[in-house]
């Protein structure tokens, strides 16, 4: 993996895919001065460095809406820096970022700083700030002042915004704002200390669960609120058919719903728990779930009910995962594998076109947090994402570029490549 | 590399194909028959003028009770003793984590002072599955959350035995909390394993869900009636209530508990040929009623001292590789 300075570049020979149309376009593509300076084949790219794109594609550059940074507080598990290494690898050249760390994203001091901090990165950074403040579920953080310094979502994401009027009233502030609230849906008291899916892999390995029906019941009532306020809710790493089910119908009904899933979500169920013999790298919030939950968010993701794919990528040190089950926080890595699983488990069996998978992991996203969508087009800067959805790869330990390694996907069968990124002036290679 | 191989030996040469032992579930008839064989040569031992024997002598076994316990502990000991071993306890209430040193670490660091087999008590499912990833020793759990508890239920087979011919149509029925219950898990597994069948009564919140799914060995007969369980039961296996779970709205009160669920005398005259069984410690006047606690029919001491008999089998089986080298 190499970064470099290349104001100036030629990539010739790829195809360029628009993910809003599904129309491709054989051409090469001249950057000068970080912009699009032509597009069309056979360009000339006299003193400039030139990278061969044939048999690959081209689209605007990714995002990932939901990542774990880290940063500030929890550096030895992530920092900006790490997190966007990792994220460039995977393809994406923006993420948000969840307001969990330390101090939490709850002041806009905090939101410029991690965008400052972002700067000399080749992505774009978007923090989410909290819901309320200290991610305390008490009271609303300064949500106006928060979106002024650059938040573009609002989320206690790790804890549910668990108190309903607390809810209601983010969701009449930030629509105000046009900013979505992200909540991180889950009734604790129904799987208090769940340590995974409550199923018959839970009843055999006597771990205690996390239901589906503590999902679904704060998103029906998210989705009742959304409708009722007026606001926009988007519904976290949405894990459960039941789940699914509850924003398709309240997507007909006209509310202002979205929702993602993580790939994780689409790859593994609780049987990974069974039979890793407790591998923590199993454990992630919400929990790994069942057969006919896979089923279910494919067949959102092809309806459109699922807007976007995301990772929650989660670095943890290895420290705090090599223990016993209980005692291992939730979460693992993803940015590095988003690629390689959607191809392998939606591109590949036809659950999605590349276009529809490329739109789930660049357009909606951004629509979702309304920031403005890149450009292919001559004088709009260069941010541009250059893979395939078809090389098939064994993900290593060395492809591990986030400064943690919790990923149980080591040794993993990956279909498809991203195989470098464009973005601010700096082109990431990956290999 | 599949973490379950670890655990599977290529040749039988001490017996049991399984290194550890982890839990029931995946122990079959044959290494359960062989257990409870060697845990009745061993009782022979115990009633005894001089009720040791050399055999594990040079082993050096560690308890690692990371959760309170007190006759699992003692029973492992004696055994240990018993057997010759030398033995060092290691106790520590609460998990590694507020503790301050985690669980790994504790363990390499027992481990580095030369050390042969570890027996394990954790409030994690999994904790003993975890620690043959960190250490070369033989692992035997004992009592990991609400997963397996494999000894106590190899204790609990060798009481049945020594009043049943054989485990083919033994209908044994299990009540109370099964939802966190890993007495109740391991001798589900241990149970279907010999070929008996389980019915499992409690009230449904003490009853974790897809009991139908937990073993590919046979299934288990579900009950929210006492009545039904111990209609035609040759045992019934009373499982004690936490009473801290008190509060948490999984039953109303141990009032309506032992009206409901607990086994009065009412029953034992009823059913004039059943026996009960008990894990121990009772509550009495709610699991089961303090007459019954007492009664010729209750076996629950013999249970104990069946206990010492199958933790010598067990460590002595598992150590065959160790003796070795």
């Amino acid at each position: 993996m190499t970064t470099s300075n290349a104001p100036n570049l030629l990539l010739h020979g790829g195809t360029i895919l628009d993910p809003e149309s599904g129309t491709t376009l054989r051409a090469d593509i001249l950057v000068k001065d970080g912009k699009i300076a032509g597009i069309g084949e056979g360009l000339d790219a006299e003193g400039c460095e030139r990278y061969d794109a044939t048999g690959k594609m081209i689209s605007i550059g990714w995002m990932d809406m939901h990542v774990h940074l880290r940063e500030p507080g929890y550096e030895y598990k992530e920092t900006i820096e790490t997190g966007c290494r990792a994220a460039a690898f995977g393809g994406f050249t923006a993420v948000a970022c969840m307001p969990n760390t330390d101090p939490p994203i709850h002041t806009r001091d905090v939101v410029e700083f991690i965008i400052e901090r972002s700067e000399k990165t080749p992505v774009d950074v978007h923090p989410i700030a909290c819901v309320s403040k200290g991610r305390k579920g008490e009271s609303l953080s300064e949500m106006a002042d928060l979106a002024a310094g650059g938040a573009v979502a609002f989320s206690d994401d790790g804890d549910p915004v668990q108190d309903t009027s607390l809810m209601r009233h983010a969701l009449e502030y930030s629509s105000m704002l046009d900013v979505p609230i992200i909540n991180h849906e889950e009734e604790l008291p129904l799987g208090p200390k769940g340590h995974m899916h409550e199923g018959e892999v839970s009843t055999r390995l006597g771990l205690p669960g996390i239901p589906t029906i503590s999902e679904e019941i704060m998103i029906a009532r998210d989705i009742l609120l959304a409708e009722y306020t007026g606001g926009h809710v988007h519904v976290a790493h949405i894990s459960t058919a039941g789940a699914v089910e509850l924003v398709r119908q309240g997507k007909a009904r006209g509310v202002n719903v979205t929702t993602e899933v993580c790939t994780h979500h689409f790859t593994l169920t609780d049987k990974a728990v069974e039979d890793s013999d407790f591998d923590t790298h199993t454990k992630m919030h919400p929990p790994l779930r069942t057969d006919v939950d896979i089923e279910a968010m494919k067949k959102g993701l092809a309806d459109g009910t699922i807007d976007a794919i995301c990772t929650d990528h989660a670095p943890h040190a290895t420290f705090e995962k090599e223990v016993e089950y209980i005692a291992a926080p939730f979460g693992i890595l993803g940015l590095e594998t988003a690629w390689g699983l959607t191809g392998r488990e939606i591109v590949q069996p036809g659950v999605l076109t590349v276009a529809e998978a490329v739109y789930k992991l660049s357009v909606a996203p951004r629509q979702i947090l309304r920031i403005a969508l890149p450009r292919i087009e001559e004088g709009a800067p260069a941010n541009l994402t250059i893979f395939d959805a078809t090389s098939e790869w064994t993900f290593t330990a060395d492809d591990i570029k986030s400064k943690s390694v919790n990923t149980p996907f080591v040794g993993s069968k990956m279909v498809g490549r991203a195989w470098a990124v464009y973005n601010r002036g700096k082109f990431v290679v990956n290999a | 590399m599949d973490p379950k191989q670890d655990n599977q030996k290529e040749t039988p040469e001490n017996g049991l194909r399984h290194r550890h032992l982890l839990g029931l579930s995946d122990y079959d008839s044959d290494e359960i028959e062989l257990i409870l064989e060697t845990a009745q040569q061993f009782r022979d031992v115990l009633n005894r003028p001089i009720r040791r024997v050399p055999t594990l002598r040079g082993i050096t076994v560690v308890n690692l009770f990371f959760e309170p316990s007190t006759r699992t502990r003692i029973s492992f000991e004696l055994a240990e003793k018993r057997l010759s071993a030398d033995t060092v306890n290691f106790t520590a209430s609460g998990s590694s984590v507020s503790k301050g040193e985690s669980l790994k670490d504790t363990a390499q660091n027992i481990e580095a002072m030369k050390i042969d087999m570890v027996v394990l008590r954790h409030v994690s499912p999994g904790a003993p599955h975890f620690l043959t990833r960190c250490v070369d020793a033989v692992v035997i759990n004992a009592g990991d959350g609400a997963h397996e508890h494999p000894t106590q239920a190899l204790l609990d087979l060798l009481t049945m035995s020594d009043h049943f011919e054989s485990f083919k149509g033994l209908n044994v029925s299990i009540i109370g909390d099964i939802l966190h219950s890993r007495v109740a898990r391991s001798n589900i597994h241990g149970l279907l394993a010999m070929g008996a069948n389980v019915t499992i009564c409690g009230p449904n919140p003490l009853l974790p869900i897809h009991l139908d799914k937990l073993t590919d060995k046979g299934s288990v007969r579900v009950t929210h009636k006492l009545d039904e369980a111990l209609e035609g039961a040759d045992v019934a296996m009373a499982l004690r209530i936490q009473m801290e779970r008190q509060g948490r709205n999984l039953f109303p009160s141990t009032r309506e508990y032992h009206e409901q669920f607990g086994i009065q005398m009412k029953h034992m005259k009823h059913h004039k040929d059943l026996l009960v069984m008990h894990p121990g410690p009772v509550n009495r006047g709610v699991e089961l009623a303090s007459e019954v606690v007492d009664h010729e029919r209750a076996v629950i001491l013999n249970q104990v001292t069946n206990g010492v008999a199958v933790r010598m089998a067990v460590l002595y089986l598992l150590s065959g590789s160790r003796l070795e080298t």
